[in-house]
């Protein structure tokens, strides 16, 4: 799974990425803190959702399906852990796991290296994770949440903005191939 | 067995997570339980880094704001200064009415407590022009009542007696003034001397012989033989005994502070008017007017 290769797709060339040793682990304890921590020091934080970024990111790099969704899910499942007790574990889980899904298997058939392509499918994520939550919220847990408001659209294009940086920020932590 | 193709083992996957994630909120729920090991383990794991973030933060936040954000900080010490000169100016003028507020309160206070004597208060708006003569002018005169002789006290004691009273304003002497007096007494031993002024803060008891026994901070009230201040009021305390030749010589610190007076009662009477108890029957004496004439001293 580490190893780099080609997946051509007619005419397409797209290279899967080889991270180097415990980038993903740190990339997302980071991204875990920097979620957990932020928002207190910067109100205006709690609108960026960087597990789900970093769920995106390593899921259209490694253009894996299998190992997209399962690291959503943990990604997912430590961000319920650190949410507090209202949110119950598998809230997020179940979200990250679509989303880590989706963006592999998008991944795998798209080249996703240009900032607007980074920039609309992470927008286009954020948005069909938070569809992903209310229905969780909705169908499984019985509690009311609007399917869609002004503030998650400005919240989607603000993640699809931090996307485009934070993206070339891990591009960093790609291994020569 | 069924075989899965490969191309759809990914999708297999993501219903067996999804199906187990479901199963694990099913199970929260139905046990109201939250998973408090995992999370226990999650926080433990995480805190360490969050903890390290935060005072790394407050590092470089404190070196900021203390060494290079301090470009605008003269600028507001400046604003800072001008507000707390302002606020001074604020706090002074509040204090100066909170007090002026008290004196009013005991005036009030004063005059309902002696609701049968005809009273006015009125505002010092000036003093003597000159150290000749110790006066103070008041903004009330003959339009409110105010004649010549009419007593002027506060509610701490005797004041001095109206000299001169016209339209609108009157001129008051103070018991201070070489020329003012007043008829009074010892309050414990009840011995009767006028006390004058020197033109000076103190007060002198004139004819006290040598042979009476006086005690330093005895009260002196007034005695009411002056026929213009009714009896009891404070007049001031002994400060100093000397003996003398005939008399004692005794200083008196007025009751009343003379030198910082503001607002003050006229007696609008120029008969004598007993204030003693509110309650007590009153026993004034002869309606005469006159003026405060030192007279010789009597032992009760």
């Amino acid at each position: 799974m580490n190893d780099a290769f080609d997946l051509r797709m007619g005419e397409s060339h797209i290279e899967v990425h080889k991270f180097r040793a415990g980038a993903i682990i740190v990339a997302t304890l980071l991204a875990l803190v920097i979620q957990s921590w932020a928002p207190i020091h910067f109100a205006k934080a709690a609108v960026l959702d960087l597990p789900l970024l970093v769920t995106i990111y390593f899921g259209l790099s490694r253009r894996n399906p299998s190992t997209g969704l399962l690291l959503g899910m943990a990604i997912g499942l430590l961000q319920d852990s650190l949410s507090g007790p209202r949110v119950p574990l598998g809230l997020y889980g179940i979200a990250k796991t679509i989303i880590g899904y989706l963006a592999s298997s998008i991944g795998a058939r798209l080249d996703t290296e240009h900032p607007a392509a980074r920039f609309a499918l992470t927008a286009g994520f954020f948005v069909a994770h938070q569809g992903i939550i209310v229905i969780t919220r909705r169908i499984l847990l019985a509690q009311p949440e609007p399917w869609f408001n002004m503030r998650l659209a400005i919240a989607a294009l603000v993640n699809g903005i931090v996307a485009v940086f934070l993206f070339l920020l891990l591009d960093r932590l790609r291994r020569p191939s | 067995m069924v075989a899965i193709p490969s191309r759809h083992k990914s999708l297999v996957l993501l219903a067996g997570v999804i199906v187990l994630q479901v199963l694990l909120l099913a199970v929260q729920i139905k046990r109201d339980s939250q998973g408090r090991l995992i999370r226990v383990w999650t926080v433990g794991a995480v805190s360490p880094f969050e903890r390290a973030g935060s005072y790394g933060f407050g590092w470089v936040r404190d070196v900021w704001h203390h060494y290079f954000a301090l470009q605008n900080t003269a600028k507001d010490n400046e604003q800072l200064r001008r507000q707390l000169d302002t606020l001074k100016l604020q706090n002074a003028q509040l204090q100066g009415k909170a007090a002026e507020a008290d004196r009013l309160a005991v005036l009030l206070n004063f005059r309902q407590s002696h609701g049968d004597v005809p009273m006015i208060t009125a505002r010092v708006i000036g003093a003597s022009a000159g150290t000749a003569s110790l006066t103070i002018q008041l903004d009330r005169g003959e339009r409110d009542g105010i004649r010549r002789d009419m007593g002027v006290i506060t509610p701490d004691g005797v004041v001095g007696k109206v000299v001169e009273s016209y339209a609108n304003d009157s001129k008051v002497l103070l018991l201070t003034d070489k020329e003012s007096g007043v008829g009074a007494k010892l309050a414990d031993s009840g011995i009767q001397s006028p006390v004058g002024g020197q033109g000076e803060p103190l007060l002198v008891m004139k004819y006290v012989p040598n042979d009476d026994s006086v005690n330093l901070g005895e009260r002196v009230i007034t005695s009411g033989t002056d026929r213009i201040f009714p009896r009891d009021l404070p007049v001031g305390i002994v400060t100093e005994i000397k003996p003398g030749n005939p008399f004692k010589q005794i200083r008196v610190k007025p009751a009343a502070d003379l030198e910082r007076l503001e607002e003050v009662i006229v007696l609008l009477s120029l008969h004598p008017v007993d204030m003693k108890k509110a309650g007590e029957p009153s026993d004034a004496q002869s309606s005469a007017p006159g003026a405060v004439s030192p007279s010789p001293v009597v032992k009760r």
